[in-house]
């Protein structure tokens, strides 16, 4: 069984679900525009996680492998729709903006991925840490994409921010770039896809820069034993 | 065999409770959130009504008892019109028409448009739509002021060849780089104005006969 400090770094670093195991673009990519909407969905997709991971950690070994797939769905869409309905009834205008991308949740194969990956193998505690980290991972992604996007396509960043954390929030609003014309490649589906593809070279790029010290010492040792 | 039958029907089982437990969880939630959903609902038509036609202007419940309506010919397309109407004295002073712009350029435009009893519209205001952000979305009032611009117009203000986009040689201006949505917006509004025209008496007649 992994350690819990590993696994929290496996789900919001080395098997980040969005960018590396590129689980869930269709929210990813759709929802993506602003860092309120990512911010939104990571935490619905997040809850979902945490509570799919435990019930699945729970009847583990109750559920015959023949049928465990459609049990893991069962779970998931029940959740999902219960989630759609409290957001429905606790945060209504956010479920105005995100209403139709939170049934997409279902769709998120992170969520069956990490049932079937994790928590049908592993014990309560640990599964709900992975739904956990997984999550965490998976918002932050959308989070910067999202600033990412906010910030080029719009000049700002945390607009309608009350819509999560109420009317005080209003302020929240930072104008990046005042008077911006905005740029609308960033807004729409196009910019997703490449922002997406920037930030999964930006995370290579710093896996590569940490890995290095490492092997140069290799080729260091082993150019002194040549010598 | 009789193993291989006492699994299927193991698993059958299994998959039966579960979807039992799914759909208990799914229902207690539906019937724990169902009121403040319809309540949520209910407020924003609500906050959308009030900021279209002033507490000052009526004395009845904005919501209550409105009209549906669906009438192909006068409103261009098939979608229900619901018609909220503002009463004072027992008078009609306004109505509010909940109606859909269907050409949009991605698909339907949601409007609330209110009238006047003199015919005057008192404000136009978007409900939903899909319209491309930084393009088609000025339609909103938190990106520009353009709805704005039907306030205080009717029928005659501008002359009937005028209710278009400048593009079309109308009276109304567009986006940069984008007609489609405020061609259909304005189409839309013209539309709802000529049906309360059309139907100004009978939508006062439904005042008097409710008040007896
Ligand atoms: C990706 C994309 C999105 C567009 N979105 C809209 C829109 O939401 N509303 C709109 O009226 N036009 C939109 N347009 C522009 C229309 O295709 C069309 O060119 C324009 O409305 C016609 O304007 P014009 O008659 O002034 O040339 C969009 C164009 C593209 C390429």
């Amino acid at each position: 069984m992994d350690s819990y400090k590993q696994i929290i770094k496996n789900g919001l670093w080395d098997n980040n679900q969005a960018f590396v195991a590129l689980l869930g673009l269709c929210p990813l990519l759709a929802v993506s525009n602003t860092v309120i909407n990512g911010l939104g969905l990571g935490l619905a997709t997040t809850l979902t996680l945490i509570v799919s991971s435990s019930i699945v950690s729970l009847i583990r070994q109750h559920v015959g492998s023949e049928i465990r797939l459609p049990v893991f769905v069962l779970i998931i869409a029940s959740i999902v729709t219960a989630i759609e309905l409290l957001m429905n009834a606790f945060f209504y205008e956010l479920y105005l903006i995100l209403g139709i991308f939170i049934p997409l949740i279902v769709t998120n194969c992170a969520i069956i991925g990490r049932a079937e990956a994790f928590a049908s193998k592993n014990p309560l505690g640990a599964s709900c840490v992975d739904g956990l980290a997984m999550g965490l991972g998976f918002t932050a992604a959308l989070v910067v994409l999202g600033a990412m996007r906010e910030i080029l396509g719009a000049g700002t960043l945390f607009a309608n921010a009350h819509l999560m954390f109420g009317e005080a929030a209003k302020d929240m609003v930072i104008y990046v770039i005042r008077d911006y014309e905005g740029f609308l490649l960033a807004i729409l589906p196009p910019g997703a896809f490449i922002g997406l593809g920037l930030l999964i070279a930006l995370k290579n790029l710093i896996d590569k820069r940490l890995a290095q010290p490492a092997s140069q010492a290799v080729s260091f040792s082993m150019g002194t034993e040549k010598a | 065999m009789a193993n291989n039958k006492t699994l299927m029907m193991r698993s059958g089982l299994v998959l039966g409770l579960f979807s039992l437990i799914g759909i208990g969880l799914v229902s207690l939630t539906q019937s724990v959130t169902h009121e403040k959903i319809t309540e949520n609902e209910r407020l924003y038509v609500l906050k959308n009504l009030r900021e279209l036609v002033p507490e000052t202007l009526h004395d009845n419940d904005l919501l209550a008892d409105p009209l549906h309506v669906v009438d192909t010919e006068a409103f261009g397309n098939a979608h229900e019109v619901t018609v909220y109407k503002a009463i004072k004295n027992q008078q009609l002073v306004a109505i509010i028409a909940s109606t859909t712009a269907a050409d949009g350029y991605n698909g339907s435009i949601k409007l609330l448009v209110a009238i006047r009893n003199n015919g005057e519209l008192l404000g136009v205001r978007v409900v939903s739509h899909h319209e491309t952000p930084g393009l088609g979305d000025a339609i909103d009032t938190n990106k520009s002021d353009w709805i704005y611009s039907f306030n205080g117009r009717s029928l005659n203000n501008p002359s009937p060849r005028l209710w278009q986009v400048k593009k079309d040689g109308g009276e109304f201006d567009q986006f940069t780089g984008a007609t489609i949505t405020p061609r259909a917006v304005v189409k839309a509004v013209l539309k709802t104005l000529q049906y309360y025209q059309a139907n100004k008496k009978t939508l006062t007649s439904t005042i008097q006969q409710t008040n007896g």
